[in-house]
């Protein structure tokens, strides 16, 4: 398979857009995700204010972050989980390889962590000859195919039934073709089964940590983290600076604004929460938790208060099932970890406004992301920022963000200028709508790439300027 | 959350900004807003200088040149009076982002305030009734994003044709998505754009309603733009024009 790269956006976005079934597997699930979500909020008033709690309680917590860290790395010491800090992704590999090493692992099984694959781990493990298993069932079967995830709360997203029986016919031994999907559960199930058992090291992203008591919150259905954290000798959680709250009362509101928007669920089967390694007496549960904490561009989203907003997702992926724009090309014509609205305004922080190439432009500002963001992300605010971010250097007041200025373009800006000159001298702006005007027979039918679909907008023989004075109203 | 906007009374005199779309596109339109403005017994002044609100050069990343643009404009309304916009994006542009390109600035603020989408103008400051005086019609309507998400003005839109006795408003598959028109977005991200038009316009299409309306001369010129590629006879137009014709006030 391809590498996908948020720089080759467009042909990715084009490849996509010309595959009916990719397009048919998206509209379908999003069509669900977006009715399971607006059901789950059937009441506005409630919603409202599930929302607004939300959204208080991120901004809070992301207002006191350092103090918070300091006070998460107390509490989790105390509690006997070993913190490590990691600034990148290459860091954060390395924590983690040493601790395989040291344990002498083979396998590693893994529960679903989207940081995980933002530092590349499955494919710096492999590289020792560690394997690294996703035990999340949508991860799993993207991991069979050599993929990459679509979704961030649905990995498999793009596949539809027929796909992913073919996926395990090619991979499964015994397993016979079916449409069946608690068969084709089953037997992924099946297969996982080993892993856990066989396991050296468990792997675990977190949804949320809190400093007040050291503990680690995992979120899911399916109880693959729950073994993952359980059964291997040693448990490692990965996470995001980012993720942390401040005490214990602050999960209720978050949990239930992450189901509800994430599947449209008002709780999860699963809510782990992981507060020490396992204590003398205990029946089960790792001897060795250690929990490393990624920053990779967070710290520079935080530095900015605006941008800092950023830091508020709680990963439900409600923006993508939202947005036009992911629905039609899906996730892997980003090219990112992150997919989707969220995506366009995180990875200008991991990987530099150059790298993320022509994303924060991929949006039509519709809006449709900020209205329905849990915890009140102005996504579309932060696109327009990021887009004179890309454009411009460092702007007085702000800290500057990597790769700013990668996308200046001097004709763009001329045309900009000259856009603003025209705008304010409206006799010159006449003049050229005048031209506008008189050229307009001459127009193809079909102009450039707006042409492609459509054909050229024909203006109005007279302006509504010169209605108005012929009728003498000015 | 958003803050729930306080109106002011009926005012007896208000500058209309029509638009650069409606201006190169659609003046008929802009007359039509008068008339109907006019209807509720409002003195309208159209000012000549008005061009844009300079939400392309916003959009696109350039802010100076968008402050250039705002500040321009914002002069050409000295007197207290509403401006009312005849385009929720416009109005978005004018009423939301002016302030966001002035922090801090509480005359911008002031001016931002005063500044109302059309039907959210028509419906909440003047609390017009319009009496329908056409045939019974079926008509779809398209709201742009802006006039959805940042003005709410959805809401308004519908309310005046739900006045109108004898119009009956048909619903079109994924009315609140995007038309796919953004801007410089349908010419930086065509395939996308078109994919998103022709969804928008099978669904129209699809709703067997005879006519289409919209109060956004962006989103029209998309999906006109795209019916007309695609063969169809239906052509949105402005809802002021509609509103005008159907309340016996039209120009044939
Ligand atoms: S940005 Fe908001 S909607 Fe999107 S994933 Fe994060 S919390 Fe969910």
């Amino acid at each position: 398979m391809a590498e996908h790269s948020p720089r080759r956006f467009t042909p990715q976005a084009q490849e996509a857009l010309a595959s009916p079934v990719i397009r048919q597997n998206f509209r379908g699930a999003m069509d669900y995700l977006r009715k399971a979500r607006s059901n789950a909020f059937s009441d506005p008033v409630e919603a409202d204010a599930v929302l607004a709690k939300a959204e208080a309680v991120r901004r809070r917590c992301l207002s006191q972050l350092p103090a918070l860290l300091e006070t998460l790395e107390q509490r989790c010491t105390a509690n006997g989980i070993q913190v490590h800090w990691a600034e990148t992704p290459a860091e954060a590999n390395a924590i983690i390889r040493a601790l395989c090493q040291r344990e002498d692992a083979k396998l590693v099984a893994k529960g679903k962590s989207m940081v995980s694959e933002e530092i590349g781990l499955n494919k710096h493990l492999a590289g020792l000859g560690i394997d690294c298993r996703e035990t999340d069932m949508g991860e799993f079967i993207v991991q069979l195919d050599g993929d990459r995830p679509s979704h961030i709360i649905m990995p498999a997203i793009h596949k539809n039934k027929d796909e992913i029986s073919a996926t395990f016919e090619q991979h499964l031994p015994d397993f016979e073709a079916t449409r069946d999907v608690d068969q084709l559960i089953a037997a992924g199930r099946q297969a996982l089964r080993e892993k856990f058992q066989a396991a050296e090291v468990g792997l675990t992203g977190v949804n949320f940590a809190v400093a007040e008591t050291g503990t680690l919150c995992l979120v899911e259905n399916e109880g693959n983290g729950r073994m993952c954290s359980t059964i291997p000798r040693v448990h490692i959680a990965v996470t995001g600076i980012e993720k942390v709250v401040e005490q214990l009362s602050d999960i209720a509101p978050l949990y239930s604004a992450l189901t509800r928007s994430a599947t449209g669920q008002a709780i999860t089967t699963y809510f782990n929460m992981v507060s020490s390694p396992r204590r003398p007496g205990e029946w089960d549960g790792p001897e060795e938790v250690h929990l490393v904490l990624l920053d990779n561009g967070r710290s520079q989203a935080f530095a900015d208060d605006e941008l800092r907003q950023t830091l508020q997702c709680i990963r439900c992926g409600a923006c993508m099932n939202h947005c036009p724009v992911y629905g039609r090309i899906g996730g892997h014509a980003y090219g990112t970890v992150y997919p989707g609205p969220i995506g366009k305004i995180i990875s200008p922080h991991l990987l530099g406004l150059d790298d993320a190439g022509e994303l924060p432009t991929a949006s039509s500002l519709c809006g449709a992301c900020g209205e329905v963001c849990p915890v009140g992300i102005p996504i579309p605010a932060l696109l327009q920022r990021l887009r004179v971010e890309a454009k411009h250097g460092a702007s007085a007041g702000h800290p500057p963000l990597k790769g700013q200025g990668a996308k200046a373009n001097r004709l763009e800006a001329l045309a900009m200028k000259g856009f603003a000159w025209l705008a304010r001298h409206p006799r010159c702006y006449r003049a050229g709508t005048w031209l506008a005007r008189r050229l307009a027979p001459f127009y193809p039918r079909r102009l450039g790439a707006w042409g492609q679909c459509r054909v050229t907008p024909k203006p109005a023989p007279k302006p509504l300027s010169q209605l108005l004075k012929e009728q003498r109203r000015v | 959350m958003d803050v729930i906007r306080v109106y002011p009374a009926k005012p007896a005199h208000v500058y209309l900004y029509a638009t650069c779309l409606v201006d190169l596109f659609d003046p008929q339109a802009g007359l039509d807003a008068i008339g109907l403005l006019e209807r509720q017994g409002l003195a309208v002044t159209v000012v000549t200088g008005q061009t844009c609100c300079g939400q392309p050069a916003y959009s696109a990343g350039y802010n100076d040149e968008a402050r250039a643009v705002a500040q321009s404009q914002m002069a050409l309304f000295p007197e207290p009076w509403p401006v009312v916009v005849l385009s929720g994006s416009c109005g978005g542009m004018m009423h939301h982002h002016y302030r966001r390109l002035f922090a801090g600035d509480a005359a911008v603020a002031a001016f931002c305030e005063r500044v109302f989408e059309f039907t959210e103008f028509l419906v909440q400051v003047c609390r017009a009734k319009l009496d329908d005086k056409g045939e019974p019609r079926q008509v779809t309507m398209h709201t742009s994003c802006a006039a959805r998400r940042e003005m709410k003005v959805h809401v308004t839109a519908s309310q005046l044709l739900g006045q109108l006795a004898q119009v009956e408003l048909v619903k079109h598959g994924y009315q609140e998505e995007c038309c796919g028109f953004g801007g410089t977005f349908a010419v930086r991200h065509p395939q996308i754009s078109q994919a998103m038009v022709e969804d928008k316009t099978r669904h129209i299409v699809n709703s067997g309603a005879p006519e289409l309306v919209s109060a956004d001369w962006g989103c029209l010129l998309n999906i006109n733009g795209a019916l007309e590629y695609q063969g169809e006879r239906l052509q949105g137009r402005h809802l002021a024009s509609f509103l005008l014709e159907r309340v016996g006030g039209g120009h044939g």
